[in-house]
């Protein structure tokens, strides 16, 4: 009974962002255009594009999921459907890493499809184009399971989006240092395997804890 | 059975109801009144183990629900203001995902069949955005049907229903009740429940008095 529940609840995510195009294709967009404009702003530097290139893509891929995470539980809180859920026999966690898992495969995959085309306008050789994919691979996911518990914590909060944003970059910012480091590494000649490494060891615990967190935030969100 | 014993509530440091008790055997129905902005909502969310009361406890079989709120929840069907339908889908495709959400099974030609028996034969297909309020109160009414939980709570199911929807409505609840199921429901208008045969069912009723 728990895994269809958690396959009800992801394919009904999946199902409504095929539905609701516009609210998925606007993060994307937002990343492709911050990822276009830059370069434009910088000036035909290749040297100076090689080197910012992995922080502007971090960056912009980590404000790019902020900014589908506060729609993450909104919906659902509003329509009644969270209700339902805590109401469901099948464990909340699992429900709520269903959500979690939708989210990603609709915010983050994206994400880590584009990296390796928009990272070519800034002429990164093709290991760190490598690199930059497997880095956000391991990170967008993190950016989804710890954004996930701020937006079940700011959850039916007037101005929640600000708070959501003041509690959620902070936590954000190793996944940015050590995704960034990994292209910087790399091309460097010291090799990504360390930053790699230390990605996965944050990526793991987020992904066993956050669904528990954020079930307990959306149960006290409920009363 | 359900037991309700001495239940208060209090919303921030205002109390809206104190000492409420109440038992709900199989095969009853209880009409919960009260005035506007009394605690009837509040009442049956503390029921559904949503939100936790002051003082008081609600068992279910003996046990406070708290311990056993797995069996608990499977035994249990909670219908509030928020319906819990997504626009984007159809009417089949909600009552599908609900009810897999839920733990229950349920086919696409049984939830059909709950549809056409509520009245939207020929819009199952439609996405509930094109739909009216009465309408996606009826898609809502249809996971009844398709439900096997033995206890009922249903916040103002009569709203927005037109005559017909609300006569459907209460044959539905009687028959649920005349199987051994438990309702507990509330409505601004007195309720008769009668089985499609024409047996009536009896109603309790039970009036939430606020705190004054």
């Amino acid at each position: 009974m728990n895994s269809r529940a958690f396959m009800a609840v992801l394919r009904r995510d999946l199902l409504l962002a095929m539905r609701r195009k516009s609210e998925v294709l606007t993060a994307v967009f937002f990343f492709v255009v911050v990822a276009a404009l830059f370069p434009l702003g910088i000036g035909p530097e290749l040297k100076t594009l090689r080197l910012v290139a992995p922080g502007v893509l971090w960056v912009g891929a980590l404000l790019s999921s902020m900014l589908a995470l506060q729609r993450l539980f909104e919906a659902d809180y509003r329509d009644g459907t969270l209700e339902q859920m805590a109401l469901s026999p099948a464990s909340l966690p699992l429900l709520i890493s269903g959500k979690l898992l939708a989210h990603w495969l609709v915010s983050g995959v994206p994400l880590v499809l584009l990296a390796p085309v928009l990272g070519l306008q800034f002429d990164l050789p093709a290991d760190a184009l490598l690199t930059l994919t497997v880095a956000l691979l391991l990170g967008t996911p993190i950016l989804s399971l710890v954004g996930g518990i701020g937006a079940a914590l700011t959850l039916g909060v007037r101005g929640g989006g600000v708070l959501l944003s003041l509690l959620v970059l902070p936590l954000f910012v190793p996944v940015l240092v050590f995704g960034a480091g990994a292209v910087e590494a790399q091309t460097s000649g010291l090799g990504a395997q360390a930053h790699f490494s230390i990605l996965m060891a944050m990526l793991l615990p987020a992904a066993f804890f956050s669904p528990f967190a954020c079930a307990a935030a959306l149960r006290i969100a409920l009363e | 059975m359900l037991s309700i014993s001495q239940l208060s509530c209090s919303r921030g440091n205002k109390p809206l109801f104190t000492d409420v008790s109440l038992n709900l055997q199989a095969g009853q129905a209880l009409h919960l009144e009260g005035d506007n902005g009394v605690g009837k909502t509040s009442l049956l969310r503390i029921v559904c183990g949503l939100s936790p009361a002051d003082s008081g406890e609600v068992r279910w079989h003996g046990e406070t629900v708290q311990h056993h709120a797995t069996a608990y929840r499977a035994a249990l069907f909670y219908l509030g203001h928020g319906l819990s339908l997504k626009e984007e889908l159809t009417a089949v495709e909600n009552l599908l995902s609900d009810a897999a959400v839920a733990g229950r099974t349920l086919t696409q030609a049984q939830a059909l069949v709950a549809l056409a028996r509520m009245g939207l034969r020929g819009r199952e297909h439609l996405p509930l955005r094109v739909m009216s309020q009465g309408q996606k109160r009826r898609t809502a009414l249809a996971r009844l049907l398709a439900s096997q939980a033995p206890l009922w709570v249903l916040d103002e199911p009569f709203v927005a229903l037109d005559t017909q929807a609300v006569d459907g409505l209460r044959v539905l609840l009687a028959e649920h009740v005349a199987h051994g199921g438990m309702v507990l429901f509330t409505s601004h208008q007195p309720v008769a429940l009668t089985r499609a045969d024409g047996v009536a069912i009896d109603v309790q009723t039970y009036r939430l008095k606020g705190v004054s």
